[in-house]
């Protein structure tokens, strides 16, 4: 699976073919001097046309990109840590996730969120075939390629493999559980907490906590 | 519930075979095929409806759980499980 550029935009596998390196052999991506198309004509001209009638402000616009830009996977990374702490949050999460959420002070709005736990029996991975449902206000954007064709296809027929290529081999006696968000749910993985962690406190604990780990195409980093 | 749910947890369902136009959340890759409600959700709106900005009639949501190889005929390790959400319409229970 191609997994995350950090200097580009790509949703390719393959590597720089749209962009090109500086003579000082920095990677830049190409200008995009493209015409708008329907859609971004579409979102500026009602954008537009709401603050000037007054419906919206600009400043509320960006206040709201500004509140969806502060959405990262450190509020989901704080859910998990709490859950390997505290076996009664645990309980909780794994019930009822929103409440569990809300008692840990992170308002997922209207989000209807299922917590599922990765055992030595069971490894959890989510996947929307659909389109790109995410669990956002816990982890933030979801990356480019839980949104690409080959994630989506791939995620539900040989989840094995997509796993491997992520770097998770799962044995043999363990059953995948894939989850396709088809619908009003959103899901998030409690990695399984890593060996050696024993005595870190849950802010430590919470810096083990990937984004990939929630998503499950990942293990939890070990510590040190 | 005044009846038994014949769509409570464990019960055993098929996926409508249904081809409508529109926007329709129930993936392709899944009808036609048995599994059992893994959890009861919602009522949600029906996504159906309220894609054309109609109000969604409340519809009950269910978790199904299908084993891999009822999916596929050739799959990587059979006993894995595929789980979806899937609208009550959706569903035949058997």
């Amino acid at each position: 699976m191609p997994h995350d550029h950090h200097d580009h935009d790509h949703d390719h596998d393959h590597d720089h073919d749209h962009s090109g390196m500086s003579p000082s052999g920095h990677p830049y991506r190409e200008d995009q001097d493209r015409t708008l198309s329907y859609w971004q004509t579409m979102e500026i001209a009602a954008r537009e046309l709401m603050i000037e009638k007054g419906v919206i402000t600009a400043d509320e616009v960006a206040a709201q990109i500004d509140a969806m830009d502060a959405r990262s996977p450190a509020r989901g990374a704080a859910i998990v840590a709490r859950a390997w702490l505290d076996p009664e949050f645990r309980k909780l999460l794994l019930v009822d996730a929103p409440a569990a959420s809300t008692e840990l002070g992170i308002d997922i709005g209207p989000l209807n969120l299922i917590a599922v736990e990765n055992t030595d029996k069971v490894h959890n991975v989510v996947v929307c075939t659909l389109c790109s449902c995410y669990p956002r206000d816990l982890l933030g954007l979801p990356p480019d390629w839980y949104k690409s064709r080959a994630y989506r296809t791939r995620a539900v027929r040989e989840p094995r493999r997509v796993l491997a290529e992520f770097g998770v081999e799962v044995p043999q006696d363990v059953t995948v559980r894939v989850h396709d968000s088809t619908a009003d749910m959103r899901y998030i993985v409690i990695p399984a907490r890593p060996e050696g962690s024993d005595g870190l406190d849950e802010a430590a604990l919470a810096t083990l906590v990937t984004r990939d780990s929630m998503i499950g195409v990942g293990q939890a980093r070990q510590p040190g | 519930m005044p009846t038994p749910d014949p769509l409570a947890p464990g019960a055993r369902v098929r996926v409508r075979t249904m081809m409508p136009p529109g926007h329709v959340r129930t993936p392709a890759y899944l009808r036609g095929h048995v599994g059992r409600v893994e959890r009861v959700l919602g009522p949600f709106g029906n996504p159906e409806q309220k894609a054309y900005g109609h109000t969604g009639d409340r519809l009950p949501l269910y978790r199904i759980r299908f084993a891999m190889a009822d999916i596929w005929p050739t799959s990587e390790a059979p006993s894995d499980t595929l789980d979806a959400e899937i609208y009550a319409h959706w569903l035949e229970p058997l």
